[in-house]
């Protein structure tokens, strides 16, 4: 599934990336450490964290993540945003919490690995 | 949409290019006394659709094979080229950015614009639409070349260096405490080896074990250095820092450990996953710290054909 229709079908908001959402997504990971995605989630996944500040760019362009959503309403940081711009990684809001969004692309056929 | 914003490679090269990299130089003209039928073998010889008029090396007019068919169908091929021709010319200076005379095609609709020196209003060249399409395509295959030629180089740096030993040292300073910045060497790393062409799976190898390093350093020091030592067959990380040092290197490297505050945590770093992170991906790590002196890390990663 590519990350566009993912923006369509939860109604993301794209703070930036924009002209980068034709990528396939290969798969989901959900966490909140930064380490713990370093080690596990893997190349074109999408990212479900509620971590706002610029590091989760490093670690996305580190990992070649697809996007990162950003959950429960939470604003990224000015330098996060710029961060991204710079590195062409998608960042996309939602108001819902990671649990809700995680179920919702288990429902679009997104998988973690198990 | 932000791609609206984005300006491309060719509208950044209308501003740099400018009309006189792009004109024709060699242009053929004809003078205000010459008859229509000079001008129509001149048309016919150089095949060409139109030619400026110029007395002395003034520019006075401009006509087309438009007014010559108007002639032919009238029957005045012996008048004047004086009395057939536009007079009012719109031109170009030789000076302008190609943006301005991109625009004034789009307005004035004409195929060709004369091009004068500025200060003496001297012909110096004429420009077709088709000139401009040549000139950016041309400019822009030039780049295309010099990009292949450099990204050939970057990544074939080893084979073009003759020596016994050949080894590349990157160094990185990192600013203790300083959460902005931190991964910024990690990522400057690993950029610099995609552009040495080295395969995506090593730097990724490489670049984590540097990321963690360097948030080691980050959070539990007052800063300290990274370097990587690039050689044909392996990438050596060095982090070293004179921080608090690690009073339990087993203890340390079991994952979930950590020591970090619990302000750092809520970031999202301390999980006690750097040191296991960097285990996972060296081949060879070996670490060794000191309380109250410091600590050093060394990693090591082969590289073999194929990346992994």
């Amino acid at each position: 599934m590519k990350l566009q229709e993912i923006v369509k079908e939860l109604n993301l908001d794209v703070r930036c990336g924009a002209h980068n959402l034709d990528k396939q997504v290969s798969g989901g990971y959900a966490s909140d450490l930064l380490s713990d995605v370093i080690a596990n989630s893997k190349k074109d996944n999408i990212w479900i964290t509620l971590q706002t500040h610029q590091n989760i760019v490093a670690v996305a362009s580190l990992k070649d993540l697809a996007g990162v959503i950003i959950v429960n309403g939470r604003k990224p940081e000015e330098d996060a945003l710029k961060k991204a711009e710079e590195e062409n990684i998608p960042i996309m809001l939602t108001k819902l919490p990671t649990f809700e969004v995680a179920g919702r692309l288990y429902n679009l056929g997104i998988r973690g690995k198990v | 949409m932000l791609q609206d914003k984005e300006i491309t490679r060719v509208q950044e090269l209308t501003y740099e290019l400018k009309v006189k990299d792009l004109m024709t130089t060699d242009v053929a003209t004809v003078s205000p006394k010459d008859t229509m039928n000079k001008l129509r073998e001149i048309l016919r010889i150089r095949r060409i659709s139109g030619t400026p008029v110029v007395e002395g090396d003034q520019l006075v007019g401009i006509i087309s094979i438009e007014d010559l068919i108007k002639c032919l169908a009238s029957g005045g091929m012996d008048a004047s080229v004086e009395e057939k021709m536009t007079k009012k010319v719109e031109t170009l200076y030789a000076d302008e950015p190609l943006v301005h005379a991109v625009s004034k095609f789009n307005e004035c609709g004409f195929g060709r614009l004369p091009v004068i020196e500025r200060d003496q209003g001297k012909l110096v060249g004429i420009l077709t639409k088709g000139d401009i399409i040549k000139g950016l395509l041309k400019k822009l295959e030039i780049e295309y070349h010099e990009e292949e030629i450099h990204r050939y180089r970057a990544s074939h740096i080893f084979e073009d260096i003759i020596a016994d030993k050949t080894s590349l040292h990157l160094q990185y300073n990192i600013v203790g405490q300083d959460f902005k910045r931190a991964g910024a060497s990690a990522s400057g790393l690993r950029k610099t080896l995609l552009r040495l062409g080295f395969h995506p799976h090593i730097v990724r190898r490489v670049a984590i074990v540097a990321y963690e390093a360097e948030m080691n350093i980050v959070i539990f020091t007052n800063g300290g250095q990274i370097s990587a030592r690039v050689q044909p067959e392996l990438i050596k990380i060095e982090a070293s820092d004179t921080g608090p040092g690690i009073p339990d290197i087993e203890q340390a490297m079991q994952p979930g450990f950590s020591t970090a505050p619990e302000w750092v945590q809520e970031l999202g770093f301390g999980a006690g996953m750097g040191l296991p992170n960097i285990k996972k991906c060296a081949d060879k790590m070996i670490l060794t710290s000191q309380v109250g002196k410091g600590t050093e890390l060394k990693a090591t990663i082969y590289i073999k054909e194929g990346g992994n």
